[in-house]
């Protein structure tokens, strides 16, 4: 999960890494109210999970609190990049020196965890990498290790920050370890990380990716989730524990398996060609227990998608035998009823087979039709979806 | 032959008295697999009686490897205690530690994936895998038994229904050895790991190697093909219609930017001479044709 600037804010805060008084609001009236209680100027930020607000806009100096009202009023609703603004942070403003870039982050490509660090902050890292790799140190540090402060000292030094805020960098650094660790991130990244003209080290602004697998253990995280973002077939499936992503598209699919249901969507994309450019609608995967209540919420929720006008569903039986699944899709829609309304192509192979094919086709379900392939499969429900 | 695993590899199962332990113990011994012990700390000295195999408890690796002669461990413990489960298994040296459990916290996996590179004795595989199988031989995980026999095919995955898939689609022929080695950001067994010892199995003819979007293990292998790899090899890659910035099921099946793409990753197969299928089916045909079946 991506947070907001303000959320990792405030997990900054909570870990010791120095920031700007802030608070945020979701009316003009309440940052007008902020910014009387910050005092003196103050920044304006929309806050977004995208890059760039700055330049749409997002992000203005307001000189005093009225003005911080008519800065948020007119920021408020804006559409950056597909995102509109419901919140601001309303945040101190500070008098800049210097601008660093300081991440901690996973490096996947070499199963290990990867110090960032530049003194030239501020503008488009990735663009500082691209165009002047030899600013930005790249540091691995062990995930048994972590970041002493020895070894912040270390880093520090190799990335050539100045002698006169070197010791402040590198105790930012060890808090940043601190974030990254207790918080089970996987990007903690400050962005600028500025000094000010008298001297202090401050995160202007950051980016925390936390990993969902941890939530068994940071209960607190259920509360950083922005709930009007999701969308409701999102978030009516991870209710029932499905792990769906509603995508733009005709064809719903359900499958067992990450990897099957990603080719699932990508060999009825490439059947969808053949018919009128059908897309699929949906990423679900039911995973390893099929079980009829599983299939039923599935197909509710997948039913439920007005852009579906076929459904298919792709089982490799494994654990999860052919028959058991066949079964799990004829009390699904004995329990869905008149509810279920579009056609159905199935598509089992693997273990039982036979017996999974044969409890569906003596059903004879009106809506479920059965095909042999997964291409062949495929290739109906883009044709029905065409319809 | 085989890779990592043959006909006397002897496992113990982690984690074993649990639900999904004892399920899945039953699934191995009804393969063939030797199965001769579990760990589950806390019940050391219990036995337990699984299809008339009487199969003693430990409350440690170690232990369970002194009393069993164990050289492989599949983990089936649940995701808040498979890092200790891990660790236990790294500090007793055990060759190859199975990793099926799923939902595991990257910093765990990230921390007991260091750990076994200062120690330098195991071989972790997974987490979040379906396991890996000889048929025939040994079956260490979760992969169904009875899809295909013993052949000459290898094949490696980060998918484990795509690994039944492949496998029943090429059922006639037969595999000597197929790898899940899971969809998670931090594996401990690559494909890169599988391409050298199948290139170096007398017995493999041909390889599959299945990826999907996410990271750069794809384009790595590639090159890694490119450098070392003789033998043929075809490849499909999952996850060409995934938006940017959605997780896909996996927790690292994720496009971040131009990078993870499935195009990147057909490229780069392709540019190093691997024959890239555009569904599973084509990828099966394409291998038929190298092996004139």
């Amino acid at each position: 999960m991506d947070l907001f600037e303000y959320q990792a804010r405030d997990l900054f805060e909570k870990h010791g890494v120095p920031v700007l008084a802030a608070a945020i609001a979701t009316t003009a009236a309440e940052a007008e109210a902020a910014a009387t209680k910050i005092g003196g100027k103050v920044v304006v930020k929309a806050q977004v999970k995208v890059g760039g607000r700055g330049k749409a806009g997002g992000v203005k100096l307001a000189e005093n609190p009225a003005d911080a009202r008519e800065k948020a009023g007119a920021i408020l609703g804006m559409d950056i990049k597909g995102h509109v603004v419901r919140t601001v942070m309303i945040a101190a403003a500070a008098p800049i020196e210097s601008e660093y870039y300081l991440a901690i982050l996973l490096d996947r490509s070499n199963r290990t965890f990867l110090v960032m660090a530049s003194v030239s902050g501020g503008m488009d890292i990735e663009e500082v990498a691209h165009t002047a790799p030899e600013k930005l140190a790249k540091i691995p540090v062990s995930a048994v290790d972590g970041i002493s402060a020895a070894k912040a000292t270390e880093i520090i030094a190799a990335a050539n920050f100045p002698a006169d805020v070197a010791p402040q960098v590198a105790n930012v650094l060890v808090k940043l370890w601190e974030v990254f660790q207790a918080e089970d991130a996987t990007l903690v990244e400050v962005n600028p990380l500025v000094k000010t003209k008298d001297g202090k080290v401050i995160a202007l602004d950051g980016k925390v990716t936390l990993d969902d697998n941890a939530d068994f253990r940071q209960p607190d995280h259920e509360a950083l989730i922005d709930q009007a973002a999701e969308n409701p077939l999102e978030a009516a499936a991870k209710e029932k524990g499905l792990n769906y992503v509603k995508l733009e598209g005709e064809v719903g699919i359900i499958g067992n398996g990450a990897g099957l249901v990603m080719s699932t969507l990508d060999v009825v994309a490439y059947a969808g060609e053949k018919h009128g450019g059908v897309r699929p609608a949906n990423f679900l995967d039911i995973g390893g227990g099929a079980s009829a209540q599983v299939m039923a919420d599935g197909l509710s929720i997948i039913l439920g998608d007005k852009d579906v006008k076929s459904v298919f569903v792709n089982v490799f039986g494994g654990i999860t035998a052919c028959d058991a699944v066949a079964t799990g899709i004829v009390q699904a829609l004995e329990l869905l009823g008149s509810k279920a309304t579009k056609p159905i192509v199935v598509r089992l192979d693997g273990n039982n087979v036979v017996e999974g094919r044969a409890i569906l086709n003596k059903a004879a379900h009106p809506l479920v039709q059965q095909l042999d392939t997964m291409d062949g499969a495929a290739d109906r429900a883009a044709e029905l979806a065409a319809k | 032959m085989s890779i990592f695993l043959n006909e006397n590899t002897k496992v113990i199962v982690q984690g074993m008295t649990g639900s999904e332990g004892t399920k899945h113990t039953r699934r191995m011994l009804a393969s063939g697999t030797k199965i001769v012990g579990g760990v589950t700390p806390g019940k050391g000295g219990q036995v337990v009686d699984i299809d008339g195999h009487q199969l003693p408890v430990f409350n440690t690796v170690a232990e369970a490897m002194g009393a069993t002669g164990a050289n492989a461990s599949v983990v089936f413990v649940p995701p808040k205690f498979a890092k200790a489960a891990v660790i236990d298994a790294i500090d007793a040296a055990m060759p190859l530690v199975v990793v099926i459990t799923e939902g595991i916290p990257v910093h765990d996996s990230a921390s007991f994936y260091a750990y076994s590179l200062t120690k330098g004795t195991t071989r972790i595989v997974g987490p979040n895998c379906p396991g890996l199988i000889s048929p025939g031989k040994s079956n260490i995980g979760i992969i169904p038994s009875d899809i295909t026999g013993a052949g000459p095919i290898g094949l490696v995955s980060k998918s484990g229904t795509l690994t039944y898939q492949m496998m029943y689609e090429l059922r006639d022929i037969g595999f000597s050895t197929a790898v899940g080695i899971g969809g998670d950001p931090v594996i401990g067994t690559t494909h890169i790991d599988c391409l050298r010892a199948f290139q170096d199995d007398p017995e493999t003819k041909a390889i599959v190697m299945i990826g999907e979007i996410g990271g750069d293990a794809e384009e790595r292998a590639a090159a890694f093909i490119a450098e070392y790899v003789t033998k043929p090899v075809v490849g499909y890659v999952a996850g060409f219609t995934a938006p940017e910035g959605k997780t896909m099921g996996h927790a690292g099946a994720i496009v971040s930017g131009s990078s993870g793409t499935a195009q990147g990753k057909k490229d780069a197969l392709e540019a190093a001479g691997v024959k890239v299928g555009q569904t599973p089916s084509e990828t099966a045909r394409l291998l038929r044709a190298i092996l004139g079946r």
